[in-house]
């Protein structure tokens, strides 16, 4: 397995692999490999997307993935790539440099992406031009090695990519774990940060697969923010319940299971199989081991045969 | 040397004259890498990890923006040959096959489709026995492969070659980069002289080689798409 070293013993392996192997049978996909020819209708309208070329007249793949068809549009999904930026994705990255006017982030791109001064509120909140002091200054809202939240604004014409960060919601994230994951497990939704209440927990699923679980920062109106940190900076300036600490680890321990297993990566899963690592008595510690790893794959496997056992029940 | 026994018609590998080495491909064996596989042609061993597309580390290396910079490294472990021996990083020799590494594996990608970007290839030889070349480039297109990099085609290579004691003794041998699917070589080295005709059935074998190497190559990546699709699918 790709991320996780496990030592399973005889037993842990035969039932990962029955495991993985009953996953196999569910979903008989239209795999391709690089070169193999795309089989199309002879009807010569069809449009050659991402991941196709065209040799001899044939379609011919130039990536591994699946082949997916939507009305006369023929292209490859692949699966273990780089992420592929869309605007309005909203993406986690690291601030890797700070060059004029502009913060550089690494956010699993075939590039840096930027992120302008002018495309990001400032911290008093005031809409105004930027100035040379706030450029002096930039280094006090973000630094070097800062992870940062944002969404992302488009390609310029150079083919830079540019993210901005017009909302309260994006910004610095503090007091956290950032977990790096293939981008191709986190499926784009409506909803990508999450409050996890009964954790106090924040969840960011960037789309780039980059995880943010972090401590619940509260985002209100500005002036209520400010008063906030007035009343309170003091003593909560530094300081993170360990309860919440916890919680946080066993959710990012979560995530590196399913994600080392190679499910795709949503709310739901990710809190239940937090939740199942508590009703099995699991430490956080033990969450990485072989046993829970097995358990998290059955339970999965479970989950899916449930899931289609109903579809059909339905119909 | 007698690279063939007369008596029993095998070679000192216990290879018949034109068999060919056993083949073992893995991908993924290289937790943060883009992409990496693991291959194994007899006893030769190999380990390719590819990072990038990614931002150029060095913008100087840049020639044209509208590509993608390719980049190889190959190095041969201490341990890799019979005698051990430390090398330094920068010989001739390894400059030279990461040269011919590159220049193949960029035949192939589609580096239009990655500007502003820089790919990098790490091969690293973990167990010699001749056809070290061939079984790098193999590596190299599994882990390019799985780093999910666009290619024209499946680059194969495979050398009508020699194990490392015949490799020692100076015997000829023959690299052959292969374009599969356009039936195109890419890479011709030999080391040697050879009698034409003997070379052009040389040169056969290799290419047949290099077939049978790109049919096993894509099973290996189809089996291993197929399993993260149906892992990954709801």
């Amino acid at each position: 397995m790709r991320d996780l070293q496990l030592s399973l013993n005889q037993t842990q392996r035969v039932r990962l692999e029955a495991a993985l192997h009953e996953l196999q049978t569910v979903a008989p996909a239209a795999a391709v490999t690089v070169a193999d020819t795309i089989p199309v209708n002879d009807e010569d309208n069809i449009l050659k997307g991402h991941g196709t070329s065209d040799q001899d007249g044939e379609v011919v793949a130039t990536l591994c993935g699946v082949v997916e068809r939507v009305n006369k549009l023929v292209y490859v999904r692949t699966l273990r790539a780089r992420y592929k930026p869309e605007v309005g994705d909203i993406i986690v990255g690291r601030v890797i440099e700070i060059a004029p006017k502009r913060w550089r982030l690494e956010i699993n791109f075939s590039q840096d992406a930027v992120l302008m001064l002018s495309s990001m509120n400032l911290p008093d909140g005031i809409q105004r031009r930027r100035t040379a002091v706030d450029e002096l200054n930039m280094r006090t809202i973000f630094e070097e090695n800062d992870v940062i939240c944002a969404e992302v604004r488009g390609f310029q014409h150079d083919g830079s990519l540019h993210l901005q960060a017009r909302s309260q919601k994006y910004g610095k994230l503090e007091r956290g774990q950032l977990l790096v994951v293939p981008a191709y497990l986190v499926k784009r939704r409506k909803q990508h940060f999450h409050h996890l209440e009964q954790y106090d927990v924040d969840l960011i699923l960037g789309c780039n697969g980059f995880i943010w679980v972090g401590e619940h920062v509260v985002v209100g109106e500005n002036a209520n923010m400010m008063e906030n940190k007035l009343n309170l900076s003091a003593e909560v300036e530094n300081f993170t319940p360990l309860e919440t600490r916890k919680h946080i680890c066993r959710l990012a321990n979560a995530v590196r299971v399913l994600s080392a297993l190679g499910f795709t990566l949503t709310v739901e899963l990710i809190i239940e199989t937090a939740e199942a690592s508590v009703s099995s008595n699991i430490e956080i510690n033990n969450m990485l081991g072989a046993e829970f790893y097995v358990q998290t794959a059955e339970r999965e496997v479970k989950r899916r045969a449930d899931l289609l056992r109903k579809k059909s029940g339905g119909r | 040397m007698e690279y063939v026994n007369p008596l029993t018609g095998f070679r000192v590998d216990g290879r018949r004259p034109n068999e060919m080495r056993q083949l073992k491909g893995e991908v993924g064996v290289v937790a943060r890498a883009d992409g990496s596989a693991l291959f194994e042609m007899g006893n030769t061993r190999v380990i390719a990890a590819v990072y990038g597309p990614r931002e150029v580390q060095n913008k100087g290396q840049q020639v044209n923006s509208k590509d993608a910079l390719v980049r190889c490294e190959y190095r041969m472990a201490d341990f890799s040959t019979g005698d051990r021996r430390r090398k330094p990083k920068g010989d001739r020799r390894s400059t030279e096959i990461s040269l011919v590494i590159r220049q193949t594996m960029e035949a192939s990608i589609l580096t239009h489709l990655m500007p502003r970007s820089q790919i990098d290839i790490f091969v690293q030889v973990l167990q010699a026995d001749g056809g070290t070349r061939a079984a790098c480039i193999n590596a190299a297109t599994l882990a390019l492969a799985d780093a999910g990099i666009p290619m024209r085609d499946i680059v194969t290579s495979c050398s009508a070659d020699l194990n490392y004691i015949e490799d020692s003794a100076g015997g000829p041998d023959v690299t052959v980069g292969f374009l599969t699917k356009m039936d195109k070589v890419t890479l011709l080295q030999m080391d040697a002289k050879l009698p034409m005709d003997t070379f052009e059935t040389v040169m056969d074998l290799a290419i047949e080689g290099c077939k049978a190497i790109a049919n096993y190559i894509r099973e290996v990546l189809l089996e291993n798409t197929k399993r993260l699709e149906c892992q990954r699918d709801h």
